[in-house]
């Protein structure tokens, strides 16, 4: 009974919970996004649905799912029919792994908020996610038009370019707390009284810059520049099929997201974790703080989206190989020789 | 199938078609490009998608219905395109708008290039991918076409002047608003400076894109802005003054390497200039009347004219033949943008597709002058 109540219940509540929470996210980040970015722009966003407009998530997704599903005559209609799912299947499972917060009792059980610890967690995050651009790939081919190539051709350059500079990000945290699993990392920055940011500044700002780009977001979001590809490899998508490659993109950037403050900013835990005079922070859930720091870093997102201008292809694959990856790597050989000094000292 | 295949995966190069339904062509022009990889081989511009037969239209109106006729070319700056056609008639007639109508109209028109300046620095910067500076341009923008509405009930297709003056005095209150307006302008170019100038990925997408040399911008016959920024210093309001811009102070800057960025900064340096002019038009507006005293029929004497304005875009002129009736015999118009687009196939050879939507941007054009 304890077994089917510990390995079978437990597990799918949690998996059925993501995939409810997931698509809500996305719901919210997109009219946070209209909202947040028409802010910016001195304007109002949407206004018209509901007060302030606050059920338009309601409408914008309604709206893609009554659309007329339309597949090109030329389309290879099989893999046009699958990239999307490709590209979205990894986005959810991907968060399998992501502590939300620490362990905590329901009902005298212990629970933890994450579906589960692996203890390879940043690698399989790392290439759960490469596979979504599979879909990418796929979708662009697909549509046998040439808008789309051009979009698809372009993102699998980025992706595989950027994910390069985003693995060496990492080592540096995987160094210092020397584990691959989120949770032991997350508790390794506990240990260490300090979140791993300050230990690794530049390795933040990689992974976060690389991140970006990976999500094909601005100022990287080459994949689907309108002004230049129409819609990128999602033109020509529509109604749900679409809907899938947007929740997928939104999905993607929470774990970008979550993976920040997981890996640098120190997952659940309140600031300063081990100093006592603040001890009253911990009344805030563990689960709470994950959240607030990774809107945070969605916020960052939109804020990107609102400034900056959009890379160009060959700049962009310049900035990744020139810039991202000599640097990346020489955190790698800084922090290493720091580890090792400074332990044996 | 396997056709389709074969064109699109094994040849080296694609032809893929821009526009005339794509979001960044401004308007419906049509880019057929050749493309190795994403490098552009060879451009070809289609136009004509918009064609309305203005020339011909003015032959069968009168010279004073051809006016809001000609509202509809560049309906970004409508004013200039009436204030460059009434001059023109005014100079076939041998007559001269009183002062006071000289003054609106300057201010008017200049107002009009800065709305016209507005809608290009947004829409270019939108195309790059700079999407919030369109909305604070076009928050500048909306004050400008307050003060149109308020002053002819238009915004757009303003039909500003008449042949011989003006037709409405300034309302109540024109000063104080245009006042106002120049008081805050140049605060606001700040603010989209500061969101584009020094941004390093900006300067990244224009600097060396799409350069030209004067010498190849003067072969090729651009003008305006386009042709500053080559470095030359030519400017119609300078160079051949019409209306009354000899009486005003004012700069013109050009740039140096013919790039995108060198147009860009021209052309925000000439929104300053034009709300300099506006400064000092506005202050010195004399009593008088707004109509010089002209026939009901107009009907020039026999003979042909040419006269160009220096447009937002560059030199908008019109060359009129009169074979002395209520009608042109021939009308014709020499728009800023038709010319200005011959420089693209030039420009964007060797660049990527990107660049071209940002070369696109930076010519400036508008279609309804193109096809006319």
């Amino acid at each position: 009974m304890n077994f089917l109540i510990d390995y079978i219940l437990i597990p799918l509540i949690k998996i059925a919970l993501l995939l409810a929470i997931v698509p809500g996210y996305v719901a919210i980040i997109t009219l946070a996004e209209r909202k947040v970015i028409a802010w910016m722009q001195v304007r109002l966003g949407p206004m018209r649905v509901g007060p302030w407009g606050i059920l338009q998530m309601v409408a914008d997704p309604l709206k893609l799912l009554i659309k007329e599903d339309i597949v090109p005559v030329r389309a290879d209609r099989w893999i046009f029919t699958l990239a999307p799912v490709i590209c979205l299947i990894p986005a959810f499972i991907v968060l399998a792994v992501i502590p939300f917060g620490p362990t905590i009792n329901i009902f005298g059980k212990p629970v933890n908020l994450y579906i589960t610890d692996l203890n390879i967690g940043v690698l399989y995050v790392l290439s759960i996610s490469s596979v979504g651009v599979l879909g990418i790939i796929l979708g662009g081919w697909a549509s046998n038009s040439k808008y789309p190539l051009l979009g698809a051709l372009r993102s699998a350059a980025q992706m595989v370019s950027y994910e390069v500079a985003l693995g060496f990000s990492i080592i540096g945290v995987l160094m210092l707390s020397g584990t691959l699993s989120l949770v032991s990392i997350v508790e390794a920055q506990k240990t260490s009284n300090v979140w791993y940011v300050f230990l690794q500044p530049v390795g933040f700002i990689l992974f976060f810059v690389c991140g970006v780009a990976e999500t094909n977001r601005a100022p990287f979001d080459l994949p689907e520049a309108e002004s230049e590809l129409v819609a990128g490899f999602h033109t020509e998508y529509s109604g749900f099929r679409f809907s899938l490659f947007f929740l997928a993109e939104y999905a993607n950037m929470l774990t970008v997201a979550a993976m920040a403050v997981t890996l640098f900013w120190g997952g659940w835990l309140r600031p300063f974790p081990n100093v006592s005079a603040l001890a009253f922070l911990d009344l805030i859930p563990g689960v709470v703080w994950f959240v607030a720091k990774v809107v945070v870093f969605l916020y960052f997102y939109l804020w990107f989206r609102a400034s900056w201008p959009r890379y160009r292809y060959d700049q962009l694959m310049k900035l990744g190989w020139q810039f991202m990856l000599p640097i990346s790597i020489a955190n790698v050989i800084v922090t290493a020789i720091l580890v090792v000094l400074l332990n044996k000292g | 199938m396997s056709t389709q295949e074969e064109t699109l995966f094994d040849a080296s190069e694609i032809t893929v078609s821009m526009g005339p339904q794509h979001p960044s062509t401004h308007g419906v022009l049509q880019v057929k490009l050749k493309l190795d990889g994403e490098r552009v081989i060879d451009a070809e511009c289609v136009i004509g998608y918009l064609h309305r037969g203005v020339e011909k239209l003015g032959e069968a109106q009168t010279y004073g219905q051809f006016v809001p006729t000609l509202d509809r070319m560049d309906y970004i700056a409508a004013v200039s395109n009436c204030l460059g056609y009434c001059e023109t008639i005014e100079k076939l007639l041998g007559i001269q708008a009183p002062p006071r109508a000289q003054y609106i109209r300057v201010i008017m028109t200049e107002l009009n290039r800065i709305t016209s300046h507005l809608l290009w620095l947004g829409t270019h910067a939108l195309d790059i991918g700079a999407m919030t500076v369109f909305l604070y341009a076009f928050r500048e923008r909306e004050e400008i076409l307050k003060i149109f509405e308020n002053y002819c009930g238009a915004r757009l297709t303003t039909h500003m002047f008449r042949i011989g003056g003006t037709q409405y005095e300034i309302y109540d209150g024109f000063q104080d608003q245009v006042r106002a307006f120049i008081r805050d302008f140049p605060k606001h170019v700040d603010e989209y400076e500061t969101l584009l100038t020094e941004n390093r990925i900006w300067i990244g997408r224009t600097r060396g894109v799409g350069v030209i040399s004067a010498k190849d911008a003067v072969d090729i016959g651009l003008t305006g802005p386009s042709l500053r920024g080559s470095g030359l210093e030519w400017d119609l309001r300078k160079a051949k003054p019409y209306a009354i811009y000899s009486d005003f102070e004012f700069d013109i800057p050009t740039g140096e390497t013919g790039d995108t960025y060198d147009r860009y900064m021209v052309r925000i340096e000439e929104m300053r200039q034009s709300a300099r002019i506006v400064g000092q038009a506005v202050e010195k507006i004399p009593d008088g009347p707004i109509m010089a005293k002209l026939s009901k029929i107009i009907k020039p004497p026999v003979g042909d004219i040419y006269h160009s304005i220096e447009a937002p875009k560059g030199e908008l002129g019109y060359y009129i033949v009169s074979d002395g009736s209520t009608q042109a015999y021939r009308a014709r118009v020499r728009p800023p943008s038709f010319v200005n687009l011959k420089a693209l196939r030039q420009m964007v050879r060797g660049h990527m597709v990107a660049d071209v939507v940002a070369i696109i941007g930076t010519l400036d054009i508008v279609l309804g002058e193109i096809d006319r």
